[in-house]
This record gives C-alpha cells, sequence and structure tokens, in this order.
C-alpha cells in the first residue's frame, strides 16, 4: 500500500511538473494572499499548479522549512475545487509527508455586490507533523510544533474546516475576512479561527505595451490571522497571531510569484515566517481530460 | 496509510466527475469544435444590466492608449474562451455580433464586472476598474465579423 501511495504521489509530482512546462499557460490574475481567500474563483476548465513554502522559527526547537503543492481546478464558474498534498522539514530532524487537504470553494450569488460571500468547505487527513500553517485556529501554538517529526506524525487527523469569505473589491482595494470554524472528526470542540486581507495592484490601468515589470502585474497588500479558540474556551486566551505583507507578481509568461515575510504578534506565535509561491495556470484543461477520455474533439 | 489511499481515490476521482460534469454543462459545445453557433439567446444577458449600469459612460473613451491596452488584456483573459479575433469558440461567444457591438459601453462593463456564472462566464471585477474600461474600449472597437473568421454570426 505504502508504494501505491508513492507511486500516485510520485506521478501526480510528474504531472504538474509535466503541466507547469507547458506551452498553454494562461495570464492569471491571482491575489497575492498566503492565508485569506477573496471571493474570486478558478476560471471554469482551468487548473492552477501551485507550490508554496514556509520558513518558520522556532522557539526552543528547531526551525522548519513547510511546503505544499495545490492542484486548483475551476469546476464552474461557481464551484472550485481544490487538491493539496503537505509536507516539512525540521531542521535537524527529518522530512515527512504529513497529509492532504480537500478544499470546494461556492459563491451562492450570481452577481457581483458590494460584500461577496464564499462558502469554503475542506476535508483535512494530516498527521500531527504538519506545520503549513495555512490558517491560525483554535488554541494552536508556537510550542506545539516542539515535538519531534517521529512522535508527531503518529498523531493522525481528519478535520472538517467550514469558511465564510466575505470580500469586496472597491476603487482597486480587494478587502476580506474570513471566519474559519474546524472540527477534528474525534471527540474534540470546534475551534474558531480567522482572517483578514487587503490588497491591491500598484496600478489600476494596464500599459498599451507589452510588459513584465509595469506596476499593474504587481498586487501588494497585507494579511492578518490567527485563532480565536474553541467552543468551551472562545477567545484570544492561548492562541497565536500573525500579519503579513503579500507581494504577488502576475507575469505575463503566466507564471504567478508571491511573497510574504511574516510576523508572530504574541508569545505564543512563531516569530517569523518567510512564505513564497509560485503558480501557473494551465488552459483547458478540462477539455483536455475530456478528450483524453474520448470526449468530443 | 489504507485510510490515505483511498481518501487519494475518491479525491481523484471527485475531480474527475468535476471535469466531466463542467465539460457536460458547456453551453457553447459544439460537435465540431469549431465557433459556436449563432444563438441570440446568448446574449440576452446584455439587456439584464441595469438602466443605471447601461447608462454609464467610459472614463476612458477618450483614452488613446485604451484600445492598445485593452487588446493585451483581451488577449491575456478573454481569448481563450472568446477567441484570439473574439469571433467565438465552443467556449466563448462571439464578441463581433451586433448585439454586442451596439450595446452600449456599460452593459458591457456589467457582464465583465458580473460575469454570468451559472453560464460559466467569470466575474471579472478583479481586474480593476480602468482595465474593464480598456477592455470595453478593445471590444468596441472590434466591429463586425472578419472575413477569415469561422464564426456563424451575422453581419451586423
Amino acid at each position: 500500500m505504502h508504494g501505491l501511495v508513492r507511486k500516485g504521489l510520485t506521478s501526480l509530482f510528474l504531472f504538474s511538473l509535466a503541466s507547469a512546462f507547458a506551452p498553454f499557460a494562461a495570464r492569471a490574475q491571482e491575489n497575492p494572499y498566503f492565508v485569506a481567500y477573496d471571493h474570486y474563483l478558478e476560471e471554469p476548465g482551468n487548473l492552477e499548479i501551485e507550490y508554496f513554502s514556509t520558513f518558520g522559527t522556532q522557539r526552543n526547537g528547531n526551525n522548519f522549512h513547510a511546503f505544499w503543492a495545490e492542484f486548483e481546478y475551476g469546476a464552474t464558474a461557481w464551484w472550485t475545487t481544490e487538491f493539496y498534498l503537505d509536507g516539512q522539514t525540521t531542521f535537524g530532524d527529518s522530512t515527512v509527508f504529513t497529509g492532504f487537504r480537500w478544499e470546494n470553494r461556492f459563491r451562492p450569488l450570481k452577481h457581483e455586490h458590494f460584500i461577496n460571500p464564499v462558502f469554503y468547505v475542506e476535508y483535512e487527513n494530516k498527521n500531527g507533523a504538519d506545520k503549513i500553517l495555512k490558517e491560525g485556529e483554535g488554541h494552536d501554538v508556537e510550542a506545539d510544533f516542539l515535538t519531534l517529526n517521529a512522535e508527531a506524525r503518529k498523531e493522525h487527523i481528519h478535520e472538517i474546516e467550514l469558511k465564510l469569505i466575505l470580500s469586496s473589491t472597491f476603487k482597486g482595494w480587494n478587502l476580506t475576512q474570513n471566519t474559519l470554524a474546524a472540527k477534528d472528526l474525534s471527540n474534540s470542540p470546534w475551534e474558531f479561527g480567522y482572517a483578514l486581507g487587503a490588497s491591491r495592484p500598484l496600478a489600476l490601468k494596464a500599459s498599451a505595451k507589452r510588459c513584465t515589470l509595469c506596476p499593474q502585474n504587481f498586487i501588494a497588500g497585507v494579511e492578518m490571522y490567527g485563532g480565536l479558540g474553541d467552543r468551551h474556551n472562545f477567545g484570544l486566551h492561548n492562541t497565536s497571531h500573525y500579519v503579513a505583507p503579500v507581494l504577488g507578481w502576475n507575469m505575463p509568461s503566466g507564471w504567478t510569484l508571491r511573497i510574504s515575510p511574516g510576523f508572530g504578534l504574541n508569545d505564543n506565535s512563531h516569530k517569523f515566517l518567510l512564505r513564497w509561491g509560485l503558480s501557473r495556470e494551465i488552459n483547458g484543461f478540462g477539455s483536455m481530460v475530456n478528450r483524453l477520455f474520448g470526449g468530443r474533439k | 496509510m489504507k485510510t490515505i489511499a483511498a481518501a487519494l481515490g475518491v479525491c481523484v476521482s471527485l475531480l474527475a466527475v468535476s471535469v466531466l460534469l463542467a465539460q457536460s454543462q458547456d453551453p457553447q459545445k459544439s460537435p465540431s469544435g469549431a465557433a459556436a453557433k449563432y444563438d441570440p439567446a446568448i446574449y440576452e444577458e446584455l439587456q439584464k444590466a441595469p438602466e443605471k449600469a447601461r447608462n454609464r459612460l467610459n472614463p476612458l473613451q477618450n483614452d488613446p492608449e485604451a484600445v492598445a491596452a485593452g487588446s493585451i488584456l483581451f488577449e491575456q483573459h478573454c481569448a481563450e474562451c472568446h477567441g484570439d479575433k473574439a469571433e467565438g469558440s465552443r467556449k466563448g461567444p462571439s464578441l463581433r455580433v451586433p448585439e454586442v457591438q451596439n450595446a452600449p459601453p456599460g452593459a458591457i462593463f456589467w457582464i465583465l464586472t458580473n460575469g454570468v456564472v451559472r453560464k460559466k462566464m467569470p466575474v471579472w471585477s478583479k481586474l480593476p476598474e480602468p482595465q474593464r474600461w480598456q477592455l470595453v474600449r478593445h471590444i468596441k472597437s472590434l466591429g463586425g465579423p472578419t472575413n477569415s473568421a469561422g464564426s456563424n454570426a451575422p453581419k451586423p
């Protein structure tokens, strides 16, 4: 069974690698956030392949580098589905695969409004060594990361995560607020968290000339996220919080580069997180798969 | 590990189903894979733009660079579905038809902003407002179908 999983993961990796160099990439207009979500979904039929990386400092322990790959597909204009593979390296310890996630986002309203809701549902199957810090929730604190990988990976976590994303775009600014509720499918209480984001392109008008370094290709902003305790102990007590400037560069070649230095806001948080990510959108992936299975040309 | 493999299988299966579902929902699909057949009903969404939106004037109407900038934006974001020459493909309708070319700029801007999400046209409000107006300028500058096109749309 281990061999099967390894083969599957290798295939996915090779596929993503091949796709990344395929000539049918689209130029995307991606937001620069790492944790917060806005209300924009993937264009229908397109696949976006993304790699993200987080370097984190650890007090009283070894620093770590967590990484994950995302496969984001626009099933329809109102439904985006996404599959993640996560892993991490703890310096002086080991490198481990930490699990997978399956995420879905649904846009319930037909038209654009001042505030646009999106429903988010995610299933996480991960182990206790997971360190990607994709969200702040419950009473997760820096000290939880001190456990050695060999010990931490023995803990299996099956979790459902729900989010209400409320996002607004006004005069070029995107403002978004995410409220999170997560439930470990074992006998654990509901945990809560939040993420806030604000971003804006450096220029609102597009240039009449093709360019790579034009200001409209860059989107800058800031995001803040953290935990809000759980059902029995709701609030900020014993929770971690971060603030992180974010910068996204949408290159005309179809690649998007994101970078974000993050800073812990209290003693329960990692002092410093450096995140970066690279993504590429593949046009018409749905049609290609359809043809592969004998669909209409 | 069995659970992981099973869940992985379920996820991949669901992903495949979503791909096939998306294809089956494509309203523009044609057997030939060529340009979509002209169907006036597709353009009815333009009529749904509220009066206030329809009456909006393009603030970049006199901007000499708006059409060129809009052309680049079109190539980057719209050509995939509407075709390089905006004459339509099986994924999206032609924009060179009279329904679009004679529509008020405000109505086209409204469609760009709101999308037609039930018919696979995404919301494009993630493009800043000036860029959407640049796209409107480009679309309105296209005129009717070109001779080399495979479009089935009538000449305006």
